[in-house]
């Protein structure tokens, strides 16, 4: 799966959990629990999405990784399938 | 016979607008069936029923605002003989009046207990077209022949919209789902300041090391998939659960009558609404659910807490109130006690603290428990030990 795709279906899921956020000024690097104010059932939540979509394991230990959007991409683009 | 009235959601609720009748006369409910959606400075909450009975009348229109206790629609309970008749025909309300309701007697009585005579079959539907009496009051105004509207009600119902697009009329009432956040505010702030004014609240703190639950939580997080994962927050509602029923003098309702304490333990659990604003509604006997349905539970909750579609019951009988501030709040929360209740537990974000463990520091999980309780009630005392019971429970995360 290409990373444009990964981050579109990220932002998506993003969109979902906070609807009035506008996703394209957080910076890629910023906290999306702060940027976003999302809570740890929001997060949870993100992961049950993405381990929906994409099929990859998202064990807890891995959580910190996917804390910004440039993280997020890295972290789901190493282990989605094509 | 019996009624089903505006229901208090809560000590802050004076009003409420009738928005929706999703039962119509004739109906047959069954306890816990919604049966109206009611708008408040909460969103629209979907009002339940807490009998078994047939719907006899509808004596509210929608659209109109009425004080809490008014009744809605007059029942029959199932199994009641009676005047098959209306036996006294109040008419449909139409004004609201303004005015200070005095708190509601704490089970807030939502359907008053109906007498049981001997029984008699519910009757059947008429074979006329079903509307609404706003429907029927709307059409006549109106001059629309009922027979030829098409019915988005139950059971293909003419409800008072159906009419208004039949005749053209282009100012449906639609219920705005999502609370009204100006209005939230005013809401907290009128049952704060009347808390604050009334309660003589006392506060305590505990810290609480949480290295153990956490890492119980992880080891058994795991093995799970995201869908089946626990939050910490599941954890601590539990603890507070267990704890407090060895504690009846922080679960229950300060009224007029003084206080009573609850053998159900139903926690008001804060939740933040996106934009503003905060509810508590009731996660029911969580002393009696498992971690998996609590976290359930919590999900469902949440989701419906984010989506504006609360329940009546969740909003009117939480018995104690905990609230968690998350991983990435402040250190401590000292709360506010929601009359009646009695008690407000807060939980501050854990954090890796140094901390003393033997005669070694190590790094722990650390988190701030705090109690405000009401003096009326209880003192430092009997608070100290509830929150050292709750110490206690977390300290062994796998018996919870």
């Amino acid at each position: 799966m290409k990373r444009d795709d990964i981050r579109q279906l990220l932002l998506e899921e993003l969109g979902n959990l906070a609807p009035e956020a506008d996703l394209g000024t957080v910076p890629p690097d910023a906290d999306l629990r702060e940027a976003l104010d999302l809570d740890s059932m929001d997060f949870l939540n993100l992961v049950m999405a993405l381990h929906k979509r994409l099929a990859i394991d998202i064990p807890e230990r891995d959580y910190a990784e996917l804390r910004t959007i440039d993280g997020a991409i890295k972290y789901l683009a190493a282990r989605a399938k094509d | 016979m019996g009624e089903f009235v505006m229901p208090s959601l809560g000590a802050d609720m004076e009003a409420g607008i009738l928005v929706e009748w999703l039962k119509l006369p004739g109906a047959t409910v069954k306890r816990g069936d919604i049966v109206a959606v009611v708008e408040t400075d909460k969103g629209a909450i979907e009002v339940e029923i807490f009998e078994d009975a047939i719907i006899e009348r509808l004596l509210v229109d929608v659209g109109t605002k009425v004080p809490v206790g008014t009744p809605l629609a007059s029942l029959r309970t199932i199994g009641q003989t009676g005047s098959v008749g209306p036996v006294a025909a109040a008419p449909p309300r139409t004004a609201a009046k303004e005015q200070a309701t005095p708190l509601p007697p704490p089970s807030a009585t939502i359907m008053r207990p109906a007498a049981r005579p001997p029984g008699m079959p519910a009757a059947g539907d008429a074979t006329r077209q079903r509307a609404s009496p706003a429907a029927r009051r709307i059409a006549l105004e109106r001059g629309v022949d009922l027979s030829s509207v098409i019915g988005s009600g139950p059971g293909g119902a003419v409800i008072s919209i159906d009419v208004e697009k039949a005749a053209g009329a282009a100012k449906p009432r639609t219920a705005e789902r999502g609370p009204d956040l100006a209005a939230m505010r005013r809401a907290i702030g009128a049952a704060m300041a009347r808390s604050k004014r009334e309660i003589p609240h006392y506060y305590l703190s505990r810290t609480i090391d949480l290295t153990k639950a956490t890492a119980w939580l992880e080891s058994a997080n795991a093995a799970r998939a995201p869908a089946d994962r626990l939050l910490l927050q599941v954890l601590t509602l539990r603890a507070v659960a267990l704890a407090l029923r060895g504690r009846p003098g922080f679960n229950g309702f300060h009224t007029a009558a003084g206080f009573q304490p609850s053998e159900r333990i139903h926690i008001g659990t804060a939740v933040a609404i996106r934009g503003g604003g905060l509810v508590a509604p009731a996660i029911h006997d969580v002393d009696r659910l498992t971690l998996d349905e609590l976290m359930g539970r919590l999900r469902d909750l949440v989701a419906r807490v984010r989506a504006g579609t609360l329940r009546s019951s969740e909003l009117a009988d939480p018995t104690v109130t905990v609230s968690s501030l998350g991983e990435r709040g402040a250190d401590a929360l000292f709360g506010i006690i929601y009359p009646p209740q009695v008690a407000i537990l807060g939980f501050g974000a854990p954090a890796l603290r140094p901390w003393i463990v033997g005669s070694a520091i190590e790094p722990r999980t650390i988190m701030t428990a705090s109690l405000a309780a009401d003096h009326r009630v209880t003192d430092g005392h009997a608070g100290s030990l509830l929150l050292a019971d709750l110490d206690r429970l977390l300290q062994q995360p796998a018996q919870l």
